[in-house]
């Protein structure tokens, strides 16, 4: 059912039947290492190239995903999965392996909730009974794409954010679980101006903000409605401002807005603004806040991940970042 | 109140939001590191020329092999990058920052093979300083000529 112009409210209890996470070394290391599935201590988890460890990192984070639930790859009727790479080539050489019928799904760091989201459609519509989502990223990949490496020897400023290294799954399904999804809000793309690379936080928080404001307004709630309102990683320069922004437009989210940029990493850990990437958002919602819902710590949450999509082509053309931001209801159907 | 939601001037109203950049310390870090890596050459010519059959002049061409070496096993071992975010224009500057970006590229790249991976993109940011450099040389050699023949 939609609700408003943007949100819909899934019909049938869908759940989250699984998860799967993966992490690199410094995500391993991070506040949040505990809730990891698999950690791995070294960037190239033990394969040749930086490419094939970011494969490793998706392929281990389905194949727990599934072992969870003693469910093989036929099991599954669809599996949607993102990346940062080019043609985001990891996902599809994964969906070659598990040869699940595929999706491949780019909305650059926003690609974990527009998969969740997707695939709890088309179980709530009946068009299939459990679709595998997954995505992934990894610093010295992503790096390489989008970025200037500090390796090159230039320094970053501050503003910039650090990708995460690392891969998430999750299985949707009308299977319960301890963990339920409820609504989801496709994001609009907004783009304010800013054609920084290195600065992405001020330059996704606008459409954060616009989607934020846009599910309360679609589903008739308020912010203390959540216990937690997770932006994907708008870092330690985005956090506050989209707090401005929403509290400029009547909204407070500053009591229950925490940031998984800034969730995955600890201060100490050098990583200027914060985390990014794809795998940034997801690590975090299926290893932590999943968790938090199973145990009933927290009641109900709006998980928003940003994205911003743009390529260096026409960075370096001087155009400005597009962004993005699509949000996911996850509610405890207590359990465990 | 809806500074920051004015879309025209964003750009211009977040500013107050981004972490203040210290140019002063920036810099500092960059004449120290930058100096020391100076140092560092000094004395390896100083070695050249006390230990080796070099005058002053001669000594530069090993000098400069030699911190490239350097730099490039630095780089390498994954310390260079380390030194860079700290000191930023210090060890960027240098003859090692020039052999850190192409040592650099050539590990980035190795995974493509050495013809299309290492050789195409081994000067892909050292390039843009060979270039400008070139250019550069050309036109104040030009206008050395033209001042040296007004005057002489």
């Amino acid at each position: 059912m939609r609700l408003g112009k943007q949100t819909w409210r899934f019909e049938h209890d869908l759940y989250i039947q699984s998860t799967g996470t993966c992490a690199g070394p410094l995500e391993g290391k991070g506040p949040l290492g505990d809730f990891f599935d698999k950690k791995y201590n070294e960037l190239h988890c033990g394969e040749k190239n930086w490419e094939a460890a970011e494969r490793k990192l998706m392929r281990e984070a389905v194949d727990i995903c599934l072992k969870n639930v003693n469910k093989k790859p036929e099991d599954i009727d669809f599996f949607m999965a993102g990346d940062l790479l080019n043609q985001t080539v990891t996902s599809n050489f994964i969906a070659r392996e598990t040869k699940i019928p595929y999706l491949g799904m780019f909305g650059a760091c926003s690609t974990s909730m527009q998969t969740l989201a997707l695939a709890a459609q088309f179980v709530d519509t009946g068009y299939a009974d459990s679709v595998l989502v997954a995505v992934s990223s990894h610093n010295a990949t992503a790096e390489r794409q989008f970025r200037y490496p500090t390796e090159y020897g230039g320094s970053k400023p501050n503003t910039s954010t650090f990708t995460a290294t690392g891969a998430a799954s999750a299985l949707v399904s009308q299977t319960p679980s301890s963990v339920k999804i409820k609504e989801a809000t496709i994001g609009r793309v907004i783009d304010w101006g800013i054609a920084d690379a290195n600065d992405m936080g001020s330059a996704m928080a606008p459409a954060a903000a616009d989607t934020i404001e846009r599910h309360l307004k679609d589903t008739g709630r308020k912010p203390t409605d959540y216990d937690m309102i997770v932006t994907g990683d708008l870092s330690s320069v985005g956090s506050p401002i989209v707090r401005q922004l929403l509290w400029e437009r009547g909204i407070d989210i500053s009591e229950m807005h925490h940031d998984c940029g800034l969730m995955l990493y600890s201060p100490e850990q050098n990583v200027m603004a914060g985390g990014s990437g794809t795998a940034c958002s997801a690590m975090v919602t299926y290893g932590y806040i999943v968790n938090l819902l199973k145990q009933k710590k927290i009641q109900r949450v709006f998980i928003c991940a940003t994205g911003a999509l743009f390529n260096p082509t026409v960075n370096q053309q001087k155009e400005t970042i597009p962004c993005v931001a699509h949000g996911v209801v996850l509610e405890s159907a207590g359990g465990e | 109140m809806t500074r920051l939601n004015d879309v025209k001037n964003y750009k211009k109203n977040i500013k107050s939001y981004h972490p203040k950049i210290n140019y002063f310390v920036n810099g500092l870090k960059a004449f120290v590191i930058g100096g020391l890596i100076c140092d560092l050459g000094e004395a390896v010519q100083k070695f050249y020329v006390t230990f080796f059959d070099f005058n002053e002049k001669t000594a530069g061409d090993p000098t400069v092999a030699t911190m490239i070496l350097i730099a490039s096993l630095l780089t390498g071992f994954g310390v260079y990058d380390k030194i860079g975010q700290f000191a930023g224009a210090g060890s960027l500057i240098p003859v090692t920052g020039f052999a850190n970006s192409i040592t650099s590229a050539a590990l980035e790249h190795k995974s493509e093979g050495i013809v299309l991976g290492i050789a195409t993109n081994l000067f892909k940011l050292a390039g843009s300083v060979i270039v400008f450099g070139v250019v550069s040389a050309a036109i104040f050699g030009l206008i050395r000529l033209t001042v040296n023949n007004l005057l002489g």
